[in-house]
């Protein structure tokens, strides 16, 4: 596979004018919001330690934003996916509602008998529960859940926002019903008011599994040596599914999938296994953290977006095992290497040299990077909806030098940028999906994978550059016209 | 053209006897021939008490509770009539510590709204608000085409002098987006020392009047024991005449404001004049008396 060199930075674009342009951008706001959203874009430099985006921060009214809120977060990143829960929106219908298997976490089992993350669970708050509370319907709603769906492995309630104004002590009644139902139910404060985006409802989520859940349950079988966790797959369009496959050919248990396709008593018993390998780092390293702190569990980020990255992260994985894990790597890597190269072989003539921007959330910022590259394809700009520092920290030494590095970026930058790089693929969100489609952009929506995937590892990568492709290349274009 | 209905909000600190001087004072308006209706919003449910004789009535919120939605009541549900054709509602709410009682309020005033509870021959809406202004389902009834008038409740106890400076400034909040008007201070006597002198130099700071001194009169006890004004009660009796009075004051007052509510230092200096509290010694705050 063709190296790329950082320092041989796509054509055209130097930090100057990356900067020239921040500064065209930032003239297209009044005076204060300009000020607000200065530090939150900025030409690339992997050797200024200096370059620091600011991230995190309230959204500036008024702009258009992607941002999702605490809720989102929690129910449908981190808690959504575990297949054998029933996680009760806990609120007005509306929440859990447009919620509800938006993101594509595929499952294995029967649902409705075994398996219940398809379903929606709302307390369905009317006047007289915001009036009166609704603790009381709360606790009804357990007691069905558990009539109704005996092989429930636990229940998890997602407050929304009337929950966290009027107080309902939703502790307490999960506390009750635990112990009355003799299951895990889990009270989880999420309100969307919370925080300025999605990232704080995943931090919550966190320490709600801190709290209630991790180290509750062991596992049935003896610890193994080779005993791993993948922390931070959704199994979006069966991604974890292609991750864990690799990671057994290389000879590796994997022993819980957090939380993608995830089993409740196999997350609770995650302290035991002897490595935690993080994919979505952004909603699940606080939990990684805690269990090397409190359990002495390691933890390390690995990227299967692509096979350069794959490859890396295999072997680096190896690496905290044994020869046997090693010498599997190399046989596994040279193998899938041939399937991959044909792959590369008959889609990079047609993507070779086309430029991306991406604008999505939690690792693909960066982490796709690597799998566009491969195809020949440059990133010209990438930003996160709800990243940190330590997200761009990781971000500058992928990116070329004098490309963009944005953060919650609102519609009206990105269609300036749109303008401006005029890219040939922009990988973003639903909302963003019609604009640039209309614009006569070709688009990919990459937070479900446009109803597609996996995009995990070497089952993946076929499919992600048939996608790649299929957008840009489409006849479609030739048919429309782009106003620019 | 038709008569504009006149609604009025009655507000004060917890316990200083809003209730009690609301149905006194409507049984006196409609001893006056005036249609009145109160409508209690407060989850206690003691608004109308005195004017049905009876221990609650059954309030909105309950009745929504138990049908399940707003939607399937039905206005005869909730409204009774009493004494002098007073119609009374309770808005309800839950007991303490659970729930949204603001939204309560909301609720029960949204529902007579769209039932169709202001009919044209009332002359008067009193609401009868607890406690304080908490949050903003309380100040429901004084948002626009709602209460225009409020009145406080007051006496000459500091944290009710308190309460009442604290409710001026949600009402300058309301006034300048709406048309509510502060009326006057309802003086519910307390036997304090110099209480009528200071409540009328409150007032004055307030830039408003004290509409009305009400002297304490166990009278008041003795017509609640039966459930009832002292208007119905003893209506010969001298605060039957003091009611009857300060509903006449009310039913000619012409002077709304918009009050100018004290600084904290303001409001101490005035009740240091009066010598309510005295001079504050530094060297003892925050000792402990074995100290």
């Amino acid at each position: 596979m063709e190296k790329t060199d950082k320092n041989n930075p796509v054509e055209e674009m130097t930090k100057e004018k990356t900067q020239t342009l921040v500064e065209k951008t930032l003239e297209l706001y009044p005076e204060k919001a300009r000020k607000k959203r200065e530090p939150h874009m900025s030409a690339n430099d992997p050797d200024d330690a200096g370059c620091a985006i600011r991230s995190n921060r309230k959204t500036v009214p008024g702009v258009m934003s992607a941002r999702g809120c605490a809720y989102a977060g929690a129910k449908g990143v981190v808690w959504g996916p575990i297949r054998d829960m029933v996680h009760v929106s806990h609120g007005p219908v509306g929440c859990g509602y447009y919620s509800w298997g938006t993101r594509r976490n595929l499952v294995e089992g029967t649902m409705g008998v075994d398996v219940f993350s398809g379903m929606q669970f709302t307390s369905d708050f009317q006047e007289r529960d915001i009036v009166y509370g609704g603790d009381k319907n709360l606790e009804v709603l357990c007691r069905e859940a558990k009539e109704l769906f005996p092989l429930a492995k636990g229940i998890s309630v997602l407050s929304e926002c009337p929950v966290g104004l009027i107080g309902d002590d939703i502790n307490a009644v999960a506390k009750q019903s635990s112990e009355e139902l003799d299951m895990p139910v889990i009270p989880c404060n999420c309100e969307g008011f919370r925080g300025v985006s999605q990232s704080l409802g995943h931090h919550i989520s966190n320490d709600t599994i801190r709290d209630y859940v991790i180290g509750t349950r062991e596992f049935a079988e003896p610890i193994g040596e080779y005993d791993v966790a993948i922390i931070g797959d959704y199994n979006i369009g069966g991604d974890a599914w292609a991750s864990k496959k690799v990671l057994e050919e290389i000879g590796l248990n994997v022993k819980a999938v957090w939380t993608g396709d995830g089993q409740i008593e196999h997350i609770a018993a995650t302290h035991q296994v002897k490595l935690n390998l993080i994919h979505c780092y952004r909603s699940m390293n606080y939990m990684a953290k805690i269990m090397e702190e409190k359990y002495g569990v390691p933890h390390m980020e690995f990227n299967f977006f692509g096979p350069t990255k794959i490859a890396e992260s295999l072997r680096a994985i190896a690496a905290r095992f044994d020869e046997k894990i090693q010498k599997k790597a190399e046989e596994v890597i040279a193998r899938h290497n041939v399937e991959m190269q044909k792959v590369i072989d008959e889609y990079r003539p047609r993507l070779e040299g086309k430029r991306v921007l991406i604008f999505v959330g939690g690792l693909r910022p960066r982490h796709t990077i690597g799998a566009y590259e491969d195809l020949g394809m440059k990133v010209v700009a990438s930003g996160y909806e709800f990243a940190h520092t330590d997200d761009y920290d990781k971000t500058y030494p992928e990116m070329d030098k004098g490309t963009l590095i944005f953060d919650d970026a609102s519609e009206i930058e990105l269609e300036k940028w749109v303008e401006e790089f005029r890219p040939d693929l922009v990988a973003s969100g639903v909302k963003e999906k019609y604009v640039f489609q209309k614009a006569g952009v070709p688009f990919r929506q990459m937070h479900s994978w446009d109803y597609s995937g996996p995009y995990h590892a070497y089952d993946g990568f076929p499919i992600f550059a048939r996608d790649m492709d299929m957008a840009i290349n489409s006849p479609t274009w030739k048919l429309v016209k782009s106003p620019f | 053209m038709a008569k504009k209905i006149r609604q009025l909000a009655i507000y004060g600190k917890g316990g200083i006897g809003k209730s009690t001087t609301t149905q006194n004072t409507v049984a006196g308006l409609a001893a006056m021939g005036k249609k009145v209706m109160i409508v209690g919003c407060d989850p206690k449910a003691d608004s109308t008490r005195l004017i049905l004789h009876s221990k609650a009535q059954e309030t909105v919120m309950d009745k929504v509770r138990e049908l399940g939605t707003v939607e399937d009541l039905e206005l005869e549900d909730v409204m009774k009539e009493g004494y002098g054709g007073v119609r009374c509602v309770e808005s309800g709410g839950p007991e303490p510590g659970v729930g949204c009682a603001g939204r309560g309020v909301i609720t029960a005033i949204n529902f007579l709204e769209e039932e169709g509870a202001y009919t044209p021959d009332l002359d008067y809406v009193f609401y009868d608000v607890l406690g304080d202004v908490v949050c903003g389902g309380f100040a429901m009834p004084i948002r626009e085409n709602k209460a225009q008038e409020i009145y406080i409740v007051v006496s000459g106890e500091m944290m009710a002098m308190y309460a009442a400076n604290n409710i001026c400034k949600g009402i300058v909040k309301y006034a300048s987006s709406g048309s509510v008007r502060l009326g006057g201070l309802i003086c519910n006597s307390r036997n304090t020392d110099k209480e009528k002198e200071l409540i009328e130099a409150l007032a004055a700071r307030l830039g408003t009047q004290m509409i009305h001194y009400v002297p304490r009169h166990n009278q008041v006890q003795r017509a609640e024991l039966r459930r009832m004004t002292v208007i119905e009660y003893s209506p010969e009796h001298e605060q039957a005449q003091e009611y009857r009075e300060l509903a006449r004051k009310i039913d000619e007052n012409k002077m709304l404001v918009i009050p100018t509510p004290l600084e904290m230092d303001d409001l101490e200096d005035l009740l240091l004049e009066f010598g309510i509290i005295e001079e504050e010694d530094e060297s003892i705050v925050g000792k402990a008396e074995s100290a």
